[in-house]
């Protein structure tokens, strides 16, 4: 393999680009599955494509490069109250803007306001052909142009090579109330979760521990707010909050996944909240699975031991739209329907096939 | 195009289901965009999906162009019907195929109106929360299309953010379905890239919507200022708070004159702006954001405040606002409606530009804006009557719109570009963005088909032949490519 190209701007990402006959964009290796593709293909790096190109908090806009990673953009935020509110997952260990774009990863707080696709409005990027394109805009509002941006958004970098991504942020809430509530088993875990999405709190966030037998509810806004609104999810579900440093390293360890198989194999899968006891029921099932289930239900980790054979995943998977962001498993463990349109805006972007196709 | 073409579209559908004698035609003729009218060659009307997807194949087969139309409430001219085409009118696809309150998705037809998801909703608490001001008749599938916002896309997003997967008929007609009833996407967001395809791409047949909780209260708050530069800065000062209100609107003197005329809509005396600002949420967290916000409103230099004391006064005020566009019609013959955007922190600039280039410009221009996310409503009131008045109106539009590029805004924040601002795109976007652009389009609808016309400034099909050049064009402002 080539040693790894090294852009420091976009006007180098896009001669980088041009470069070789084949390439892929990798950021700092946190989702490596993703990018792990044939040995023929020269890997972009973005590690010194970094740094914050603009930040206005008044417009709650930014502007950063791809290979900056999102822990430093979280910390420049912070400096002026603000976040970005749908907790970018693998921060702490290092995850870039770009490679948390192409993956598509949202963390806990999407719950609230939606998830990395709801706050993504802009992008710098540079096409199969090489050429370096804006899309989108850098204003919280725009409807001109087709929305690449957003189909950017999981996108594993196969259309095109981010440069630069323009992002909306919200004022960040005076404080956060965790509250765990146990459940006794997975059906009435669904439902404290089904049934909390639906009421006057406005949780901004709901995720849930089926090893543990366990919900999570996070509470956030103004302090005396919520206690009130706590005392009342506690009527109705007894559990307990967790001291403000314990709710702090738990918030941690679920962006980072803390619970999965660190050299395992790790997939996402879309759910519906009607189908998480099936997905629980799936992954009990499976020998030394774990698993995990976020966004009040609208999304399911789960993980294997390193080795574990590639059929017990796919059986797990029951057909569902999963995505393996770590470990040898298939990129695609569930089913993946494909239109003739796919290949269509493949070519549009891509037409030499510079970058892999989503089945390499 | 032949009749034989024709005849052979009405064989398509059953019986009395193709007009194209021009008294029906006629209704079709123009959308929200008044200014401009073309006569299709047929208005076909299909009451099921299978029928949508008829249309389409045999489109694609004869090359015909065609242009899905809901309500035709457009603002950028996006229903605009092509002369050598059809108009695929979807009113009648009109069914909630499926409510889920427990899981807060619903599936809905392209035909329903926007509004009435939300009354579907309401008995089990929830709502849609995108709401154009043409909400109780515009149809999902226009919103879809254009990708809708409303008066709370700061907090909430705009239709795009509400749209977890629909099942559309591409203009080839490959029948597609994107996305799925999950709030979390696996892969590439094909959902997203369709929603505000301006019916470039296809129909979209079925579309799976989010729906959230409504909020348990309501804090909304009316005040007038002396001056818009005051009311501007009360908008600052409410966003440097670390408040997140639900919505930030600000009308000026001319619209809340027209508000008045229109609903009797009543307002602070002798100011030249109101700001409403709504906080939304649960009754604790309300009630302590409501603290700041009064705090920050008291020492904003308002000439009266107005708290809505409960839901008839709340419905008022929004009944004001989300009247102004129509009610402008009171006040002049002939009115257009621009859409920009600015960065917020540019928009007091951007409104003494407005005013100074209507006076220059002998026209007079009301202001009613987004003021939370920078998203500019000048309403241009002009006479179409008179030998120049739709020059002269669209002469400051274009203006207006370049000073929002130049600020690093956008030409529209939620209208589209349609028709109306196609000739702005170049201002926006290089050709080689422009090209990509259309790349994507052609990925859709190789032989451009859909809407064609629309969006791109070098215009596929010359829909407005009949009327000679763009009044732009004959005013010398633009020029195709």
């Amino acid at each position: 393999m080539s040693a790894a190209l090294a852009p420091a701007s976009p006007a180098e990402l896009a001669e980088a680009v041009k470069s070789a006959p084949r390439v892929v964009v990798v950021g700092t290796g946190t989702k490596p599955r993703l990018a792990a593709v044939g040995d023929d293909v020269v890997r972009i790096s973005t590690a010194r494509l970094r740094g914050i190109v603009e930040y206005e908090p008044s417009e709650f806009t930014f502007t950063a490069l791809a290979g900056t990673p999102v822990r430093e953009i979280a910390a420049a935020l912070a400096e002026r109250g603000q976040y970005l509110p749908f907790d970018p997952p693998f921060a702490e260990v290092g995850a870039t803007l770009g490679g948390t774009v192409a993956a598509g990863l949202s963390g806990p707080g999407r719950f609230r306001f939606g998830g990395l696709r709801d706050f993504i409005l802009g992008v710098r990027f540079v096409d199969g052909e090489g050429r370096l394109l804006r899309l989108g805009g850098k204003v919280v509002k725009n409807a001109a142009g087709f929305d690449l941006p957003k189909f950017f958004v999981g996108g594993l970098g196969r259309f095109g090579a981010l440069a630069e991504i323009t992002f909306k942020v919200f004022p960040r809430p005076a404080v956060t109330r965790t509250l765990r509530l146990p459940a006794a088993d997975a059906a009435a875990m669904t439902k404290i979760m089904t049934n909390a999405a639906n009421t006057r709190w406005e949780l901004d966030a709901l995720e849930a521990a089926p090893d543990e037998g366990v919900a999570y509810a996070r509470l956030a806004g103004p302090a005396v707010a919520l206690d009130a609104l706590a005392s009342e999810i506690f009527a109705r579900w007894p559990g307990e909050a967790l001291v403000e440093a314990a709710a702090g390293k738990f918030w941690r360890d679920v962006g980072e996944l803390a619970w999965s198989h660190a050299e395992g194999t790790l997939v996402k899968v879309a759910l519906t909240p009607q189908q998480v006891p099936e997905f629980v029921a799936a992954a009990r099932q499976t020998a030394e699975a774990r698993s995990w289930i976020g966004a009040g239900g609208n999304v399911g980790y789960f993980s294997l031991p390193a080795g574990a054979p590639a059929t017990t995943l796919a059986k797990a998977m029951l057909g569902r739209n999963a995505v393996t962001l770590r470990g040898t498993a298939p990129l695609w463990p569930g089913t993946r329907t494909k239109f003739e349109v796919f290949r269509a805006v493949k070519a549009a972007l891509d037409p030499q096939g510079k970058f892999p196709g989503l089945d390499e | 195009m032949s009749p034989d073409v024709l005849h052979r579209l009405a064989a398509v559908l059953p019986a009395g289901r193709l007009m194209s004698a021009p008294a029906q035609l006629a209704a079709y003729e123009s959308d929200g965009l008044t200014a401009f009218r073309a006569r299709p060659l047929a208005v076909a009307v299909p009451e099921t999906q299978e029928e949508v997807i008829a249309l389409v194949k045999f489109c694609s087969a004869a090359k015909l162009p065609f242009v899905a139309r809901g309500s035709g409430t457009s603002l950028s001219g996006g229903s605009m019907p092509i002369k050598d085409g059809i108009v695929i009118a979807l009113n009648r696809l009109n069914r909630i195929v499926r409510l889920d309150p427990a899981q807060r998705v619903a599936v809905v037809e392209p035909g329903v109106i926007n509004t009435a998801i939300s009354v579907a909703a309401a008995p089990h608490g929830l709502h849609f929360a995108p709401d154009p001001s043409s909400q109780t008749i515009c149809t999902i599938g226009g919103n879809v299309a254009f990708n809708s916002g409303g008066a709370h896309c700061l907090k909430y997003g705009m239709t795009s953010n509400h749209v977890l997967g629909l099942k559309a008929v591409l203009a080839t007609g490959e029948v597609v379905e994107f996305g799925s009833a999950s709030r979390e996407q696996v892969g590439p967001d094909w959902t997203g890239l369709f929603v505000g395809n301006e019916g470039l791409f296809g129909i979209a047949l079925e579309i799976t919507v989010q729906l959230l909780p409504r909020a348990e209260t309501f804090h909304t708050v009316l005040a007038g200022y002396r001056t818009l530069e005051l009311a501007g800065d009360a908008v600052s000062a409410v966003v440097a708070s670390g408040l997140l209100p639900g919505a930030l609107e600000i009308m000026d003197a001319l619209a809340l004159e027209a508000a008045v005329a229109a609903v009797h809509a009543d307002y602070p005396a002798g100011c030249e702006a109101v700001l409403i600002v709504e906080l939304e949420g649960p009754r604790e967290v309300v009630a302590a954001d409501r603290v700041r916000l009064d705090g920050i409103l008291a020492k904003s230099g308002a000439v009266e405040v107005r708290v809505a004391r409960d839901a008839a006064e709340r419905g008022a005020i929004w009944k004001g606002r989300k009247s102004a566009f129509s009610a402008v019609g009171r006040l002049s013959p002939d009115f257009i409606v621009q859409d920009g955007v600015v960065p917020r922190r540019r928009l007091g600039e951007a409104l003494r530009k407005i005013g100074e280039w209507s006076r220059e410009a002998g026209l007079r221009c009301a202001n009613v804006f987004h003021a939370g996310d920078g998203n500019l409503h000048p309403l241009i009131l002009y006479d179409g009557s008179a030998p120049d008045g739709l020059e002269r109106a669209e002469a400051l539009a274009g203006r207006i719109l370049k000073m929002c590029v130049e600020m690093g805004g956008s030409i529209t924040g939620e209208h589209g570009v349609g028709m109306e601002k196609r000739a702005f795109m170049p201002d926006m976007f290089s050709a080689e963005e422009l090209a990509c652009l259309k790349r994507v389009r052609a990925a859709f609808d190789p032989l451009g088909i859909a809407n064609p016309g629309k969006m791109f400034p070098a215009a596929e099909a010359p829909a407005l032949t009949q009327h000679g050049l763009h009044p732009l064009e004959k005013a010398g402002v633009i020029s195709r490519e």
